[in-house]
């Protein structure tokens, strides 16, 4: 993913002269193309994320579009009010980027797990959450930031992530990528980040095929919650699935979206359970401890259609 | 006679009391600190333009300790920015006069209040218009009290590595932060020779004396290829006798009575 991110930002960067990437002294092996080629938009600013986020907001004040970019809780939690006062309050295009979302540096600890994050990014308005589940959404969300400069954060995966989509794809505001979905379906599991890979494999297990789809919302945030509803209204039921903690997390956001609405559409939400915090081991591991594998979703699903059979069962 | 800076300075304190007192704000003290820095700045040394606020080659000015925003406030109305008329709405509900520096007053560039934002901030103008080959240069005012934020050191570090030396620091060095003297919370001293092993160049002036002020900062930068530190020595409450040194002064504001000393006070100093 990190690959995907620096290729597209490189090839949207020889077409753009206002892009800018800082990093905070890490991106090992991955940051160098860019670095090569651009150095004049380049600067490694050390190991200093206030400062980092506060040079981003005046580089972007005189129009550049600035990406910032290190891993896990770095470029977020240490620099949250750089993001929240320079950054989101004079709406600049800064974009912040995470590599290592969720729990993909597992065996590092708690320090380098970001679990917490959209649950504190998503409040900030106007800022736009960009978190691609796979490879191909993360070009399509470099391409959609650069062409909408705005306050941004994007949460990317590590390396070796699969790839789903087959095809590019082009991304819109407020709206699902469709990866499998239809109209008689008893409803979809609704991912946001790299999530997906386990949405696609519950919905290739026998108790779920041809029953339940998946749709990716990548592109989401406080200001999107109206956009989104048609999206949601358009599906019976909806397993929303994040590898993030349940307080404040993209679960939570689409209940505040649909509360005090019309909307019909049944929601359960599959996120981490706080229990894995303090634990280490692989990501995939830590996940499933936090209850976010194919076969929890396929139970969620089961239990879902359980519940009114006569509803989302044609 | 009085020169233009002295004039304004003291036209500056005369509003920014006004404010603070038709608004029952506080943090008059580091306006009063401030206010000779400002009139020197912007009647002798800042590029600006203020019919053409958005000027692209403006000098860029950022005041970081956005709580003394009644001498900004006052002194861009003083220079045509805005009408003084609407400093009477500061901090006022609704009004674009927040009591925190807002970049939704014209001449503004970056709203401040939290401390140790305006330094980073003013590091990344610095860069680009570095990377831009501008000419403009990037000044800020910071506080002594803010100076024990990590983020100002991290930007300390940051602009000589860069060589921005389109980059001014002024440190309003009252000597005095929100609970008590610097001297007894986070001691700054030796300040200069702080900035100096950081590879910073450095004066030290009278905050409160114009003509060091001037010759200072008319000849930036003072070394090639390095960012200038100005560390303003200063008096909190300066030019109102009661308010000079005093930490209450950073809190209340002023009565009906008091005001009318602080402004008689002014005009015998000033005319």
């Amino acid at each position: 993913m990190r690959t995907a991110f620096i290729n597209e930002l490189i090839a949207q960067a020889r077409a753009n002269p206002r892009i800018f990437l800082l990093v905070g002294d890490l991106g090992y092996s991955v940051v160098d193309p860019f670095a090569k080629e651009f150095p004049e938009r380049f600067i490694n600013m050390g190991v200093a994320e206030q400062n980092m986020t506060g040079v981003a907001a005046g580089l972007a004040s005189e129009g550049f579009h600035v990406f910032i970019y290190s891993i896990a809780n770095f470029p977020t939690f240490r620099c949250l009010e750089q993001i929240r006062n320079d950054v989101c309050y004079h709406r600049y295009p800064v974009t912040v980027v995470s590599v290592g979302g969720g729990l993909a540096y597992g065996n590092l600890g708690y320090s380098h797990h970001a679990v917490q994050d959209y649950a504190v990014m998503r409040c900030l308005n106007p800022l736009t959450i960009a978190s691609p589940g796979d490879p191909v959404e993360t070009a399509a969300c470099v391409k959609w930031l650069v062409s909408n400069p705005q306050p941004s954060y994007l949460r990317l995966g590590k390396a070796g992530e699969p790839i789903i989509h087959q095809h590019e794809i082009s991304l819109e505001l407020g709206k699902t990528v469709e990866v499998k979905s239809g109209a008689l379906m008893s409803g979809v599991f609704l991912t946001t980040g790299t999530s997906l890979r386990y949405a696609v494999e519950a919905i290739q297990l026998p108790e779920l095929q041809g029953r339940w789809g998946v749709v990716s919302l990548p592109l989401w945030g406080e200001e999107q919650k109206t956009a989104i509803l048609n999206e949601l209204s358009r599906h019976k039921a909806i397993i929303s699935v994040e590898d993030h903690l349940a307080a404040g997390g993209f679960g939570s956001y689409l209940r505040e979206a649909l509360a005090d609405t019309a909307i019909q559409t049944r929601l359960k939400t599959v996120s981490l359970s706080a229990n894995l915090l303090g634990l280490i081991g692989k990501q995939e591991y830590l996940n499933s401890e936090g209850g976010l594998d194919a076969l929890r979703l396929v139970e969620v699903a089961l239990s879902f259609s359980a519940c009114s059979p006569s509803r989302l069962l044609n | 006679m009085a020169e233009k800076s002295e004039q304004l300075a003291s036209q500056i304190r005369r509003e920014a009391l006004k404010m603070v007192a038709l608004a029952s704000a506080s943090h008059i003290g580091g306006s009063l600190s401030v206010a000779d820095i400002m009139a020197v700045l912007y009647q002798d040394i800042l590029k600006v333009r203020s019919k053409e606020p958005q000027w692209v080659n403006r000098d860029r000015f950022i005041l970081s300790k956005g709580h003394c925003c009644s001498a900004l406030y006052a002194t861009l109305a003083l220079q045509g920015f805005l009408s003084l008329k609407e400093l009477e709405t500061y901090g006022k509900d609704r009004s674009r006069l927040m009591a925190h520096v807002s970049h939704a007053v014209p001449g503004v560039e970056f709203s401040t209040g939290s401390l140790g934002h305006g330094l980073p901030y003013a590091c990344g103008k610095a860069v680009a218009a570095k990377r831009k080959g501008a000419s403009w240069r990037a000044f800020t005012i910071l506080s002594d009290g803010e100076l024990d934020e990590g983020s100002n050191w991290e930007a300390i570090l940051f602009a000589p590595q860069h060589k921005l030396d389109n980059l001014v620091a002024i440190v309003d060095y009252n000597k005095i932060q929100s609970l008590g003297s610097v001297v007894s919370i986070m001691d700054l001293d030796p300040l200069a020779e702080k900035f100096r092993a950081f590879r910073w160049s450095v004066k030290e002036v009278d905050g409160h004396n114009h003509s060091s002020l001037k010759d200072a900062l008319a000849t930036l930068p003072w070394v090639p290829g390095k960012p200038s530190c100005l560390i303003a020595h200063t008096v909190k409450g300066k030019g109102v006798p009661f308010m000079e040194n005093e930490l209450l002064w950073h809190y209340k504001s002023p009565e009906k009575q008091q005001l009318d000393i602080a402004l008689g006070g002014l005009n015998e100093t000033s005319l």
